[in-house]
């Protein structure tokens, strides 16, 4: 109850927690992938993703989440002591199963926050897992212990354990001295005595504590058991806090805690401590790997600091707001520096004024714009998980590159496509890429190969999914449409491609057992409706035994397209940059026209026919003489078509706008892909290539 | 605090009931339910589209949002006029779809109490009153109350007739 009335005062920091903690997983899933695709951990991956579960344990401890910060908490200590240790015989694929499995953990208890569920998830046996591995890796690692130079380890020791610099500015007002002893029997007392001591540094800086090396050396074990493990700190909580806070520990069998009234104890370990400081720059060349790791590591986090700082979540419905307002100021702009009443006067300080407030609201309106635009790069790289999973599972080779990441896709169709393209690459692992005997027999790499492919395509964006497995057989899709009662028309009847696109229909599966990932045959029709909803396409394309292509076709509802503004009669429309291939004055022998009246033009002994678009959209006023106008080449799907306008008017940026619902309701309008407003605040329309050219 | 809300939503409810914006089309006077009326803008440039009825009069820019035009004057099948300094378009929301009406001009917002209100005469050939839900009276002047969603919704077989 209390935890609840905390929420709802606590949403915006919900919020941030939630978006936060979801950017930092996808990081760290990201690193996890990359490091395990190179099969080693580099310095670099492991202080990214030591750092990583730091900032997670912390803000889910504040969020009171603690399943989360106490799996955080263990991830950490594992990647600390990979950090710390750098031990060589790591099992690369062990450790990232474990980390992605604390990953996946850490994603189903944010899913239950952000729903407002309790996040109750059971993290135990996880964590016993992970410790299990770690105590496995420290034991592994002994062997290469003792070769190690002491003085190594002991310079280690300071250089981690205990900040010195800050140690030496705060004054803290209680000294204590701890003794703790852990029960007999429950081993690793150092790993116990580290996690003591992890958590006092969010009390204090001032931490000593003897035997020094818990971590590194071995012998640590036997001498806490006999002798206890000695804390002394410096902090300004009471004695009372402190004590509690030292019962928290656990398999805890017995605490001595002394206030120290006087401080030299404290004092003359720490000046023992400084003088082993000073020592160390001398030391520090025959050092140098360490030290250079350590630089990076702080030059890493100097970095991503800043980088957490410059992004900053916003409400769509702000930005809705936001690129409204804009679109205001800029006829208000318009309505200012076109205001009749200067009509006539020589303003030279007006006007040099204003074309600078041009400049500023075209640069502004740019900007807004382009908030809204989110690459696709965040849902392409998830791929690389799923893809990661189903190889392991299915024992399947399988390779995915990446294409056009970089394509920009409004920020809302990205929501619609995540899942369709999830769905997608599963289907291509499980039902397309064959097994590896399977290909090699087949004369086949013995690797499967998936491209996922992005770019713009006119007024679209085209997602394109596509593999080197098996392929879909007609043969094969029909009989299961039989099966099924899915097939509505003579088989003769249907061409390949109508064959095809069965598979889209609800409850088609040509996979013969059901498995983990799919078979059940709800997928295609999930990726079909997902994407019909945002009035995008799916097709299928297929050669047997070569390979499945899956293109999404998606509108660009609030994309933002190059164009070209063209005027016919009064009207102004627009043309997707892409598209237009030249645009040229026609001479008058270069006109046919064929007796049913259809005007053709000939350039460089290619013949392409014309599209008069005051004919087409009864536009008055427009110049008739194709002499006088201009024609527009534009091309699309190799299919080519001249368009004929009164006159360019010049290219600029624009957002696409869907037409009001109103006028959609009437019916769908041949051609016009939707409409976007101009600088002066006039609207043009934009026209659908596609459209005209299938006319 | 729900309470408070909700007396205010019935107060605004109330303050709008029986209240109307009367406009001129014609020799005629037609009444708009206030609680759909958005704003009363002067006419600006309209972007003709293509392939749509011809009292749909294209889209306007209202700032940043586009919007529909309807010319009501087409719209009841009457003779069409030259836009002058008079001619308003009226935005009004309905459902959440946003349109615009042009019409010769507005008068006022009057209040008409429901006594005043009654339905229109039955007609046999039904057509000619199908946008109006009742006529209000107005000392001896008659407003005709109009139905907003009917002026949205099509008529089928109209509009398969226009098209083709």
């Amino acid at each position: 109850m209390v935890k609840v009335s905390g929420r709802n005062t606590n949403e915006p920091m919900l919020d941030m927690f939630i978006f936060e903690t979801s950017q930092l997983i996808e990081q760290l899933e990201q690193s996890i992938l990359s490091s395990e695709k190179s099969s080693c951990y580099t310095p670099t991956a492991i202080n990214e993703i030591f750092r990583i579960m730091h900032t997670i344990k912390g803000s889910s401890a504040m969020m009171i989440f603690n399943n989360i910060s106490t799996l955080a908490h263990h991830i950490e200590d594992l990647f600390y002591f990979l950090r710390e240790e750098k031990p060589n015989n790591i099992d690369c694929s062990t450790l990232s199963d474990l980390v992605l499995e604390g990953v996946d953990f850490i994603k189903i208890e944010m899913e239950k926050i952000k729903n407002g569920d309790e996040a109750d998830g059971e993290v135990s046996q996880l964590i016993e897992r992970i410790k299990g591995y770690l105590s496995i890796l420290k034991r592994t690692n002994i062997s290469t212990g003792p070769v190690k130079d002491p003085e190594k380890v002991d310079t280690k020791g300071q250089r981690y354990y205990i900040s010195q610099d800050k140690a030496k500015t705060s004054i803290y007002a209680n000294a204590f001295k701890a003794v703790i002893y852990f029960e007999e029997g429950c081993e690793m007392e150092n790993i116990r005595a580290y996690t003591i001591i992890h958590n006092l540094k969010d009390i204090t800086e001032q931490i000593f504590y003897m035997p020094e090396d818990i971590i590194d050396n071995d012998d640590s074990v036997e001498i806490i058991r006999r002798e206890g493990f000695k804390v002394y700190i410096k902090t300004d909580y009471s004695y009372e806090e402190m004590h509690k806070f030292f019962m928290q520990a656990i398999f805890l069998k017995d605490l001595e805690l002394i206030q120290l009234e006087n401080v030299d104890e404290l004092k003359q370990f720490s000046t023992v401590k400084e003088a082993v400081v000073q020592k160390n720059p001398i030391k520090v060349p025959s050092l140098h790997e360490p030290d250079k790791r350590k630089k990076e590591a702080s030059d890493k986090e100097i970095n991503s600091t800043s980088m957490h700082q410059s992004i900053i979540s916003v409400s769509v419905p702000k930005l809705d707001k936001l690129m409204d307002l804009v679109g205001e100021m800029v006829i208000a702009e318009a309505m200012v520096i076109q205001n009749p009443d200067l009509k006539g006067l020589e303003l030279d300080n007006f006007q040099k004024a204003a074309r600078q407030l041009n400049k500023i609201t075209s640069d502004i309106q740019d900007m807004v714009m382009s908030i809204r635009m989110v690459p696709l790069s965040t849902t392409f790289h998830k791929m690389h998980r799923i893809v990661r999973d189903m190889c392991k599972k299915l024992d399947k080779e399988v390779q995915l590159e990446i294409i056009g990441e970089e394509t920009e896709v409004d920020k809302n169709i990205i929501e619609h496509i995540s899942d369709p393209l999830m769905h997608l690459v599963r289907n291509a692992i499980d039902h397309g890429i064959e097994s590896t005997e399977d290909r090699e027999m087949r004369g086949k790499s013995p690797s499967g190969r998936i491209t996922l492919e992005a770019k713009n395509a006119g007024s679209d964006v085209l997602i394109i999914l596509k593999d080197d497995g098996k392929g879909l057989s007609r043969e094969k899709i029909l009989m299961k449409a039989r099966e099924q009662g899915l097939l509505y028309r003579s088989e003769d009847d249907m061409s390949d491609k109508e064959v095809l696109n069965l598979i889209l229909i609800p409850g088609f599966s040509t996979k013969d057992g059901i498995s983990e990932f799919s078979g059940r045959g709800v997928g295609m029709d999930v990726v079909t409706r997902n994407i019909e909803a945002v009035g995008g396409s799916v097709s299928v394309d297929s050669i047997l035994n070569n390979g499945t292509t899956i293109t999404l076709k998606i509108p660009l509802t609030l994309a933002i397209i190059d164009g070209m503004n063209i005027r016919v009669g009064n009207s102004c429309y627009t043309l997707p940059t892409i598209s237009i291939k030249e645009s040229f004055r026609p001479k008058e022998g270069d006109i046919i026209t064929d007796p049913d009246g259809n005007e053709m033009i000939m350039v460089r002994g290619q013949c392409y026919s014309i599209l008069r678009l005051h004919e087409v959209y009864k536009i008055k006023n427009s110049s008739t003489s194709i002499f006088n106008g201009i024609i527009i080449m534009v091309e699309h799907d190799d299919k080519t078509l001249c368009i004929f306008a009164d006159e360019l008017l010049g290219q600029q940026q624009v957002v696409v706008k869907a037409l009001p619902k109103y006028i959609q309701n009437f019916k769908k309008i041949k051609g016009l892909a939707g409409c976007t407003l101009l600088g002066d605040g006039s609207i043009s329309l934009i026209l659908d290539i596609t459209g005209l050219i299938n006319n | 605090m729900t309470d408070v809300n909700k007396n205010t939503m019935e107060m605004e409810e109330d303050t709008q009931k029986g209240r109307f914006l009367t406009f001129s089309l014609g020799k005629e006077s037609y009444g708009i339910e206030i609680k759909y009326v958005i704003e009363i803008i002067g006419l600006q440039a309209i972007t003709e589209i293509p392939e749509l009825p011809e009292y749909v009069k294209g889209i306007i820019n209202l700032r940043g949002k586009i919007i529909p035009v309807m010319d009501v004057r087409l719209r009841f099948k009457k003779e069409p006029r030259e836009y002058n300094d008079r001619t308003c378009v009226i935005v009004i929301d309905i459902k959440d779809v946003s349109i615009g009406l042009i019409i010769d001009s507005v008068s006022e917002v009057l209040t008409i109490p429901e006594e005043d209100i009654v339905e229109p005469p039955k007609m046999n050939k039904g057509f000619n009153n199908r946008y109006i839900k009742k006529i209000g009276k107005v000392g001896n002047d008659v407003k005709l109350l109009l139905d907003c969603e009917k002026l949205l919704s099509e008529d089928e077989l109209e509009d398969l007739s226009e098209v083709l």
